[in-house]
């Protein structure tokens, strides 16, 4: 079973790095009306995934399978599909592995709120910090308590120079 | 070294509360330093449960929906086979191609399963094959299809979400599919799941 | 026999990190000196028996030993004799060697560079590199052995990859690894502060420099990468946030903030804890991306033989080496008080707010990496409570998602970065600042006022990021010019005032790059034939021939094109479609290059049986060069950083962190 899903992994492997050694292969001049429509191809098919060779997106790779999502993408355009329309298609048929934004629902809510959260607790976290920080040297101001008496008889202080200041 | 001792002597007291200033809740902060080192420890369980797992598998959407229309030619005998003409009845799809190296290795499985009671009907997928080729290859290792749709083109597999040869899916009598496996063919999951969608007679 | 050799002086080298792991820590908890001396000699050895290793492991490619199976996979008779030198490091395990090599070598300069540093701190820094250092031998050691023989020798080789026969192997991933192998240093001289228990800002002091340059070598590896993905893999993109490429940014972010978290807690002595924190983060991230590339749990483009037993192994290696660490900062970090009288406007404040959106940013791209494997997680959770539901769905996180939230999380941050400069520690307020930008705010609403009425198709994003970029270059400008007239020359600029000048100015050089290049790129699939041109931008594109031509290994159809702008010829470009003798095929693209644009063809596939209609890709891409020169900029200002000489006087007396401050009263220690 290991061996055998060993030669799966290679042929996939095989398979995608002769198409990635060929890059830009993925070549398909495809006769748009206009170079509006090119462009919107272009950045469509660089949203979504390809599958066989999942490294690169449809727009790039030079996969069978590539190939033929992109003429399928291409008649859609023609047919007067809309963006939302053609990615809806290919995720309904390959699921939302296939895009390469992950859509907002539950099951990805944490992805978004995970940094966001780091973000704004960082900064409270820092605020509060900075507050508890004031607090304890007003503290040893109040009582006149000069941490050098701790240092060593005869410490002197470090060279302060431009760099240390500025 | 002395005032090493003495330094750390006065790194390491623990903050004394001074008048007006607020006591330290020393306890709680502890377990602030733990904080890195317990996502260190998550990070870890997560990545380690997965060591081992293939990640280029994508499940298909279509488990639990009803199989796409299609409607094709069978290789060998030029007969119309469409979801028309397999309803009312579970089978196996396997999608395969003579281009295709662990297609081989799976094939004997399914030569096997023609053979065990109670197997489903296997219908083959020849997908983005040459006919020559593809009975050429069927000649030689064997043909356990009840029929062979032909997609030349690949259309009926982008329909059905295949990204990959060999893939099979089960399709239970209500025309929905059940399972799909992405990659080689076992006995054991043939059994599976027949047993699973076979018994819903 | 050489490669026998090879595998002893490994085994020798792990030998020698053992003992400078174990020798000089004991001697500095039992004051042991002649145990902490050890270290220098242990240092020595250890790089020179894996230097000695490496340089067998190259003869063999040399001299195409294909007994050698690392050999034999990665190279082959025909390979060039430059491509043979690089393919040492075309696989995982000349790859992990050549880790071996670039840490043992920070190692031993970390042992030549740290004289002036008290004795048991030294030998405390060298016995943690000890400990990594033992942890890659044994890697190498017991997983990944280059020098593993085939017998009987194969006959020839498989080929180095194609796409790895290029210049840009020769200096990317040596370059990449001396950061992010040097972020060990940092790393180092933050758990020998934690065992020494004396986290007061001597350490940060003489850890700034290896900091500085390892975030420097960090930095021109990413560009390098980006740079050679460019022009070698055909896309035309320079960043894919593929999970690799992430790999190598995580540490890259936290080693910037790190940066300026050192600035703080070097010069008013507060923040040690969040100093120390980071510290360990950097190279503990540098193990995750090594984990990440290796383990096969990640698809990526850059993938190596990935094999889960070798992921197992890192992973340890990164619980024990990462998790040592954060234990001990649980234990002893906790213990130290500081306090400060900064305000909630000041240098430090400034400066944690980088610290917080850098490093935000880096858990983004950590959780949009590793969302795949949450997913898996998750699924697998559901599945075993409820299992009959449906499973659920896997999810992509690519370029798109990364972009925009990345960017999001960025954008405050590039906005503040020139004010940090014009702050006062302790306080200062909004009203004292930012007049003193004033000029430069209103050059860069001039620029892009300009940019907006003479450039067509630059979308709100592109003009917004041209204000941005030219606020960040005009504000470090700003600042040049303020120390020019304000001191004499003997104190206009210390080093680390040049590193941060150039680095900032790099920013925003990248920063157009990026905002330009990304709004105004024309990419055309055309059809050719002979004599036919495409428009592309205010060029034209004319296929003028193409013919057979023959390489040192490969063969290709070779097209001649001629670029012009109207009537007058700007260039000739000739792109190619190899056919490695081995087999493999591959493109090779042409680009005219320029700081303004940047113009790119590439061949596809012959369209017809006479060879002489092709499919051809034209990209225009303008300012791209931007984005690598303001990288290059970024580099060159942290190497400039480490000459700060400062940062190598030994203090006088090692006294605690607030004491003999000119304006002591702000930060005391709590006693």
């Amino acid at each position: 079973m290991m061996f055998r899903s060993c030669i799966t992994a290679i042929a996939l492997v095989f398979i995608c790095t002769s198409a990635l050694i060929s890059p830009a292969h993925a070549i398909d001049p495809l006769p748009f009306t206009d170079l509006k429509q090119e462009q919107r191809f272009q950045a469509v098919t660089a949203e979504l995934r390809c599958l066989q060779c999942q490294n690169q997106n449809l727009a790039d790779s030079d996969a069978g399978l590539a190939k033929d999502m992109r003429q399928q993408i291409f008649e859609m355009m023609q047919k007067g599909d809309s963006d939302q329309q053609i990615k809806q298609y290919m995720i309904d048929r390959y699921g939302d592995f296939v895009i390469y934004s992950p859509p907002f629902n539950w099951q990805n809510s944490l992805l978004w709120l995970l940094p966001l959260f780091a973000a704004v607790g960082g900064i409270t976290f820092v605020s509060l910090h900075f507050r508890s920080a004031r607090q304890l040297a007003a503290a040893h101001s109040k009582t006149g308590e000069n941490p050098r008496s701790n240092t060593e008889p005869g410490a002197r202080a470090p060279q302060v120079d431009a760099g240390d200041n500025w | 070294m002395t005032d090493g001792a003495k330094t750390a002597e006065i790194h390491t007291r623990e903050v004394e509360p001074f008048g007006a200033a607020p006591k330290p809740a020393t306890n709680l902060r502890w377990l602030l330093f733990l904080v890195p080192l317990l996502l260190l420890i998550a990070l870890g369980a997560l990545l380690a449960s997965n060591l081992g797992k293939d990640p280029k598998i994508v499940p298909s959407p279509l488990i639990g929906k009803p199989a796409p229309n299609f409607s094709t030619f069978d290789l060998l005998s030029g007969a119309v086979v469409s979801s028309e003409t397999l309803r009312g009845q579970a089978f196996v799809l396997n999608v395969w191609a003579s281009w295709c190296a662990v297609c081989q290795l799976e094939h004997p499985v399914f030569n096997a399963y023609k053979q065990t009671p109670g197997a489903l009907p296997v219908i083959g997928l020849n997908y983005k094959d040459a006919p020559d080729d593809a009975k050429r290859w069927l000649a030689q290792l064997g043909n356990p299809y009840q029929q062979i749709a032909v997609d030349a083109s690949g259309k009926i597999g982008l329909d059905l979400g295949v990204y990959g040869a060999p893939e099979t899916y089960f399709i239970d009598r209500n025309g929905i599919i059940r399972f799909k496996q992405i990659g080689e063919m076992t006995a054991q999951i043939l059994a599976e799941q027949t047993a699973l969608i076979g018994g819903a007679q | 026999m050489t490669p026998e050799i090879g595998q002893i002086a490994l085994i020798l080298a792990l030998c020698l990190s053992l003992v400078l792991f174990v020798a000089p820590i004991i001697g500095a908890w039992r004051g042991n000196t002649a145990l902490m001396r050890l270290s220098t000699p242990a240092a020595s050895g250890q790089f020179v028996f894996v230097a000695l290793a490496f340089s067998l492991l190259t003869y063999a490619f040399i001299a195409q030993d294909f007994s050698v199976k690392y050999v034999a996979d990665n190279s082959n008779a025909e390979l060039p004799l430059i491509y043979r030198y690089t393919a040492v490091w075309g696989g995982h395990e000349g790859s992990k060697l050549l880790w071996a090599l670039v840490l043992s070598g920070w190692t031993l300069a970390a042992a030549a560079f740290s004289r002036h540093l008290p004795e048991t701190l030294r030998a405390r820094v060298l016995g943690t590199l000890g400990l990594i250092g033992s942890g890659f031998m044994g890697f190498l050691v017991f997983t990944s052995n280059p020098f593993t023989r085939w017998l009987p020798p194969m006959a020839d080789g498989n080929d180095l990859n194609p796409l790895l026969q290029d210049p840009g192997m020769i200096i990317h991933p040596p370059m990449l690894y001396m950061g992010y192998v040097g972020m060990a240093v940092p790393f180092a001289f933050a758990v020998a502060a934690l065992l020494e228990g004396k986290m007061d800002r001597q350490w940060v002091r003489w850890s700034r420099p290896w900091t500085n340059v390892a975030w420097a070598f960090l930095t021109v590896g990413i560009a390098l990468g980006s740079w050679w993905a460019y022009y070698e893999l055909g896309w035309g993109g320079w960043w894919f946030w593929d999970p690799v490429e992430n790999a190598s940014f995580m540490p890259w972010l936290v080693a910037c903030a790190l940066i300026h978290a050192q600035a703080i807690t070097e010069k008013r002595g507060t923040f040690v804890n969040w100093t120390l924190l980071l510290s360990i983060a950097g190279f503990s991230l540098s193990l995750l991306g090594t984990f990440l590339v290796r383990s096969g749990i990640l698809t990526s483009v850059h993938a190596f033989a990935s094999d889960p037993l070798r992921g197992a192994y890192i992973l340890g290696f990164l619980g024990i080496v990462s998790g040592g660490a954060l234990t001990l900062f649980a234990i002893r970090a906790s213990r130290v008080r500081v306090a400060s009288n900064a305000a909630l406007v000041s240098k430090e404040s400034l400066l944690i707010v980088n610290n917080v959106l850098l490093v935000s940013a880096c858990f983004l791209v950590l959780c949009g990496t590793l969302w795949p494997l949450v997913t898996e997680m998750m699924g697998t959770l559901k599945l075993a409570l409820a299992p009959d539901s449906a499973p659920l769905p896997k999810v992509s996180v690519g370029a798109p998602w990364f972009g925009a939230n990345f960017g999001l999380l960025i954008a405050p941050l590039l906005l503040l970065m020139p004010l940090g400069a014009f702050t006062k520690w302790n306080g200062d307020s909004f009203s004292n600042i930012l007049p003193k930008l004033k000029f430069a705010a209103l050059g860069a609403v001039i620029v892009a006022l300009l940019a907006w009425l003479s450039i067509k198709n630059l979308n709100v994003k592109a003009i917004l990021g041209v204000l941005v970029g030219f606020w960040i270059i005009f504000g470090t400008l700003a600042f040049v010019l303020k120390r020019l007239r304000e001191n004499s020359s003997a104190q206009r600029f210390t080093f680390e005032m040049l590193a941060m000048s150039c680095a900032h100015l790099g920013i925003g050089l990248w920063l157009l790059g990026v905002v330009l290049v990304e709004s105004l790129s024309v990419e055309r699939d055309v059809r050719l034939g002979v004599g036919e041109s495409v428009a592309i931008a205010q060029y034209t594109l004319t296929m003028k021939s193409v013919a057979h031509v023959s390489g040192e290994n490969y063969e290709a159809d070779e097209g001649v094109f001629e670029l012009k702008k109207g009537d007058s010829l700007i260039a000739v470009l000739k792109p190619q479609k190899r056919q490695y003798r081995r087999g493999n095929v591959m493109t090779e693209a042409a680009i005219d290059p320029s700081l303004s644009r940047d113009i790119y063809v590439a061949l596809g596939e012959p369209l017809d049986s006479s060879g002489k209609v092709w499919a051809v890709r034209a990209y225009y891409k303008p300012y791209i060069r931007l984005i690598w020169l303001g990288a290059l900029l970024m580099g060159l200002g942290g190497i400039l950083g480490a000459f700060e000489r400062r940062l190598r006087k030994r203090v006088e007396a090692t006294a605690p962190a607030s004491a003999g401050f000119p304006k002591s009263a702000d930060t005391q220690v709590a006693v």
